[in-house]
């Protein structure tokens, strides 16, 4: 390793690799009594409490930075942007399928104008959608021309659109300003290390100067540029997001480090997404049989990086064209035949009437949430420590409103509780002091990630096949909450040791967690039933789009 | 003395359009081509021919 490209000393990455080590055995072992360091609090999930007013007004409509936005707002990606300037080892982009949902893949590139027309199309008929983003299918900024010509016409025809683009960083430097310009609130830099010797095994060549450049070079060249490019995003007040893609035996450990430069460089949020390296992909990863992780794995860095800068948990890594809610995608509505075929009106006063309904619901989901985080201040003294995952099934709206067999995904709450005076979880020793009863304590709940699954209910009855890759999906939770489940799946769920729950549909999702747990620490406590380690479960790769649902229901 | 895109291999991301320092670069039919009569293998202009350096298919573009 060059040591003077280094930028983490090897003491900081002992310590990092000690605290995901800690995690990891933690998980293996179920919900032990020790955890991560630092307050679970996603400061993405944070309301306008936790954030200045200005920073608040950026991001709480915007589904993408903000948790709770992410329930009510849709965004949009136009596929303007073809061209790349490096090469990743995780990236092909000629692969292309309408069942495939990943960055960097899209079903028809788009001129600017195109692009304009679409989003106009999307915008009237979704009100929600406030933010349209360029990520591609190359790099927004390796295409400078018609990233902005199409940022320069929405900000005249869509005026109330938030934009926003993606990029590696190698042009982002030269690319400040012209971002300053045309108001783009928000970018996302794609940072896979801070260390190039760890670059040089994600990144075979940039392309800089006019020069294919490979290895350490190249991969110094790269940090350079992000960390400059961060910088100077910061300075200008625009807020940005780092993604990294988790590469288990590359860069797993080595986030922690990447998390902490990010953090003092500015960043607001950094989005840890697993790595997507299918054989059929033929990516260099997906050719070399290098893996993804597991959910856990996953979620263990996610924890190990707590208290640096707030991750983001609810990415679905979806496709440089995608549409709608970030769990589902309509982009197949909106063809370029059938935009021909719409009757466009941009209604300016209609989105907004339609997002202030939107606002209110999502005012009573957070009030929901408060008032169930001050019911559930009681708890037995056995339970300190105690932490269990539950999978959701929505629809949206903040609500459980889905019925187990339509479900395409599920989303994942981290609940706990600890006693008082335990700033988050009891040192070793001092539970049998607490005395047994209720004891005043807090239960939280934390949004911790997404599964995507296949369906299992198809035309109204199961399909027995697909219920397996479900557990095997959520095999890490202890309940799933839905509205509604047949006696079969409910059967071989409690089977698999997943309690099926649905005495809560359409209730607050929060709410229905918390009080799911009450009741759950209650039946521990009577000796109802006994609380066990849940293993771990896999992640299913890719995200959820209308093709899929198309072609798995033909 | 020029080069060739070979049609089949060419993911037509646009890379290598702007990079032709002699402007023979253009898109045609879902792909791009090479103007031979422009093409001048970068002589001149760069050490290696641009769109050749920035493709990110290997193989894609060859010597006629």
């Amino acid at each position: 390793m060059s040591t003077s490209t280094a930028f983490v000393s090897i003491g900081d990455l002992r310590k990092g690799r000690a605290a995901v080590s800690e995690i990891l055995e933690t998980a293996a072992a179920g919900c032990g009594t020790s955890g991560g360091a630092g307050k679970a609090s996603c400061g993405s999930s944070g309301g306008p409490d936790d954030m200045p007013a200005e920073i608040w007004e950026k991001v709480k409509n915007h589904p993408c930075y903000s948790e709770e936005a992410h329930h009510h707002y849709a965004r949009m990606h136009v596929a303007v942007a073809p061209a790349c300037n490096i090469q990743c080892n995780y990236c092909n982009r000629k692969y292309d399928c309408s069942n495939e949902s990943r960055p960097g893949v899209v079903s028809q590139k788009l001129t600017p104008d195109q692009a304009v027309r679409k989003v106009v199309a999307v915008a009237s008929e979704i009100p929600q959608m406030t933010v349209l983003g360029i990520a591609g299918p190359g790099d927004a900024l390796a295409n400078p021309a018609k990233t902005f010509e199409t940022f320069r016409r929405l900000q005249a025809e869509a005026p109330d659109i938030k934009l926003c683009l993606s990029t590696n960083g190698l042009q982002l430097p030269q690319y400040v300003d012209e971002i300053c310009k045309y108001n783009v609130d928000h970018v996302t830099i794609t940072i896979n290390m801070v260390d190039p010797a760890v670059g040089a095994r994600i990144y075979p060549w940039i392309f800089w100067d006019h020069q294919r450049i490979t290895g350490i070079e190249a991969a110094t060249i790269l940090h350079r540029q992000q960390m400059l490019g961060l910088e100077m995003l910061t300075a200008r007040g625009v807020l940005t997001k780092v993604n990294s893609v988790l590469i288990p035996g590359i860069n797993d450990e080595h986030l922690i480090e990447v998390n902490r430069e990010v953090k003092k460089r500015g960043a607001f949020l950094h989005n840890i997404m697993p790595l997507i390296s299918e054989a059929e992909h033929g990516t260099v990863f997906g050719l070399t049989g290098q893996r993804g992780p597991s959910a856990q794995e996953l979620k263990a860095v996610q924890d190990a990086c707590m208290g640096g800068a707030n991750l983001m948990r609810h990415c679905r890594q979806c496709r440089a064209d995608a549409v709608g809610l970030l769990g589902e995608d309509r982009s197949e509505e909106f063809t370029p035949d059938k935009i021909e075929q719409m009757e466009v009106v941009y209604d300016l006063d209609k989105r907004r009437a339609y997002q202030q309904q939107v606002e209110v619901e999502r005012q009573a989901q957070h009030a929901a949430k408060v008032a169930a985080m001050e019911a559930a201040q009681t708890g037995d003294a056995a339970d300190a420590g105690m932490k269990v995952l539950v999978a959701v099934a929505t629809e949206g709206h903040g609500k459980v409103n889905q019925h187990f067999g339509h479900a395409t995904e599920f989303q994942i709450y981290e609940l706990s509780w600890s006693p008082h005076g335990a700033a988050h979880l009891p040192p070793e020793g001092t539970v049998a002091g607490l005395g047994s009863g209720p004891a005043p304590g807090h239960a939280e709940v934390l949004f911790v990630g997404h599964r995507r699954v296949d369906l299992y209910c198809q035309g109204g009855y199961g399909e027995d096949e697909q219920l397996p890759s479900i557990v095997n999906a959520i095999n890490d939770c202890h309940a799933v909450l839905v509205s509604k489940i047949g006696a079969c799946p409910r059967d071989e769920l409690k089977a698999a040791g997943i309690e099926p729950v649905d005495e809560y549909a359409h209730e607050f999702i929060e709410q229905a967690a918390l009080t799911w747990f009450g009741s759950y620490r209650a039946r521990v406590a009577s000796g109802e039933i006994t609380h066990q380690p849940r293993g771990d479960a896999s992640i299913r790769q890719g995200a959820f789009t209308a093709g899929a649902e198309a072609a798995s229901a033909a | 003395m020029a080069l060739k895109i070979i049609a089949s291999m060419c993911t037509a991301c646009s890379a290598c359009e702007p990079e032709c320092p002699n402007v023979a670069i253009r898109e045609k039919g879902g792909t791009y081509i090479i103007d031979a009569v422009k093409c001048t293998e970068c002589e001149g202009h760069f050490d290696t021919p641009q769109c050749i350096a920035v493709c990110p298919v290997d193989g894609c573009i060859k010597k006629v």
